[in-house]
Formats: C-alpha cells, structure tokens, sequence
C-alpha cells in the first residue's frame, strides 16, 4: 500500500499538491498550525493513494515522500 | 520502494520562499540532475542576486555567490580556471535580463561550456515586486501601478529569442513549471544542458516561466493558471536553438 510522509513543519499550505493529487488524498488542515505558523497539508483519505508522486512532483519545499 | 524522495543533492533545510513560489521546484530539478548524473562532487554552483539569493544555503555541491548579474562572468572564470568542474548559474530575470544582460549574451556569444538556469517571473520578487524588463505589457507592478506602458517603458525582453540569433549558444530551451506535465518537461531540458556541458558542447540556457504568488497578488494556483494564461502566449514555450540537432538533421 502506498505511504505518504510530510516534513510538516516544512509545508508552506500552498496547496499545489492538493490540486495535483487525482484521488483527492489531500486537504490543508485548517484545524492545525505548524511551527512556521501555517496551516499544512495531510492526508484526508490515504487508502485512495496510488503513488503517482503527482503531488510531490508539485511540491515547492520537496516536504513530502512517496512510498509504495 | 521508494517512489520519491528528496534529492540528495539538495540541503535538507527550509527553503525561504514564499508560500507556492516554483523557485523551490526548480531547486529540486537541479539538485535531481545532479544526483543522476552522479555529479554532485565536482559540481560548482554560482548563485544570483534575488530572490534566489541563498541558493547557496540550498544546494549540497560547492557554491560561489557573484555580484548582482555576473553570474556567467564567475562561471566563466571557474570553468576556464578548472574545466574538469561542471559549472552552472542559476539567476532570476531582474539578474539575467536587467543588471547582467552583457555577461549573458557575451557568454552565450562565446559560447562558454556552462550551464544557466534561468527563472522568468516576469517581476522584481525579493525587492518587493517592482517592473522587471520582462513584466508584461499592461501588467500591475508596484512601479507600474496603471499598467506597462509600452510607449514609456518599452516591450518586455525576450532572451531566448535574443540569444538564438547568435552563432554561439548551444541549447536554448524556454519551459514552464505549472502543472506535473510541465515539470517533467522541465526535468528533461535541465538535463540536457547539464549533459551537454559534460559533452563539451557550450552554453546551455534553460528559461523557466516561473510565478511569483505575493508580488503578482494571486494565489498559487491562480499564479499557476496567469503562467498559462498570460505568460505562454507572450513567451512561448520551445527549444530556440540545439546546434546538435541540427548538424544531426543536416547530415
């Protein structure tokens, strides 16, 4: 099964994974605040993932690692 | 299995950009190329004034920072003091296309074996998003809160298109980093200028169209969609020159 793992205290909440991604894995969690002081992304859904790395391939701060 | 992971190449620190800025996906690009290109030991790195002024903060491989715009002029030196080294620049449009655009044209018309990552972003990011010789006709800047006026400010500065007219350059390409497609084109063309600076074919320039969410006062995504909207049919994306490729077709 594929795994996804965030450096979270790196994430910016851009969200340009979160529109990348095909499956809708993605949110930005509005509910949590890293340490720069953003809202970061997470997993909402990850039995949907299918490791296209999709999401990563758009990610500006390189946060976030594919497995499978 | 690991499907991906970070580069090894690039530092394993936050980078500074803003929220959604693709200066952070083009770092990565470089930091693959080198990892599979095996090159990251005798690889030299000349960082820009700008935005991407730190980059040397953000590359694992030895880095040197030039004076605003003479990144080339430092490759130049480097490359000719030890040509075993694989050189490269990586330098906004307020550093490639303003302040340094001699030491540009003069490499390129040289033709000096070296490698330049060029970001377009059509505006001054790290000064607080003044008019760049490459905004837009029309495009809302701090200096230029009505609009480009071409009348007084003259049309943007097309440097891919301005290079290919020279006998030097060896590869040309202009590439955008907007959606996965895009990057992956982006990949290629950043490999191929590395590669052809191993082969001891010249200068290779890649321009990538790139966005600036804070200064053009969108979002990340909108920014994405203005690359497409507004920057491509301004800039059109292509390779502008390979001399490869064309000495291949002719024989």
């Amino acid at each position: 099964m594929a795994k996804l793992t965030f450096k979270t205290d790196s994430c910016k909440g851009c969200g340009l994974c979160v529109d990348a991604c095909p499956k809708q894995v993605l949110v930005i969690a509005k509910d949590k605040i890293n340490k720069k002081g953003h809202h970061p992304v997470e997993a909402a859904r990850p039995e949907n993932c299918i490791a296209c790395a999709f999401c990563a391939t758009m990610c500006p701060d390189c946060i976030i690692t594919v497995e499978k | 299995m690991t499907v991906f992971e970070k580069p090894k190449a690039l530092a394993d620190v936050p980078l500074h950009y803003c929220p959604g800025c693709t200066h952070g996906i083009v770092h990565r690009l470089v930091a693959e190329v080198i990892d599979e290109l095996g090159i990251e030991g005798k690889t030299i790195g000349i960082a820009p004034v700008g935005c991407s002024v730190m980059a040397y903060n953000y590359f694992n491989c030895d880095m040197i920072e030039a004076a605003h715009g003479r990144a080339p002029a430092v490759a130049t030196g480097v490359k000719r003091a030890d040509p075993s080294k694989v050189v490269f620049t990586y330098q906004g449009d307020g550093d490639l296309a303003s302040i340094g655009t001699a030491e540009t044209v003069h490499a390129a018309a040289r033709n000096e074996n070296i490698t330049v990552i060029f970001i377009n972003n059509a505006i001054y990011g790290m000064t607080g998003g003044q008019m760049a010789p490459t905004s837009l006709p029309g495009q809302v800047t701090q200096t230029s809160p009505y609009g480009r006026d071409v009348t007084q400010c003259g049309y943007p500065v097309k440097i891919c298109e301005m290079l290919s007219q020279l006998e030097g350059p060896e590869y040309l390409e202009r590439v955008t980093v907007n959606s996965v497609k895009a990057v992956r084109n982006a990949k290629k063309a950043i490999k191929k200028a590395f590669q052809n600076q191993l082969d001891g074919k010249g200068f290779s320039m890649v321009e990538v169209l790139s966005s600036c969410p804070t200064n053009w006062g969108m979002t990340p995504q909108q920014a994405l969609k203005w690359i497409d909207d507004k920057m491509i049919p301004y800039y059109p994306l292509g390779v502008y020159k390979d001399r490869s490729a064309q000495k291949e077709e002719k024989a």
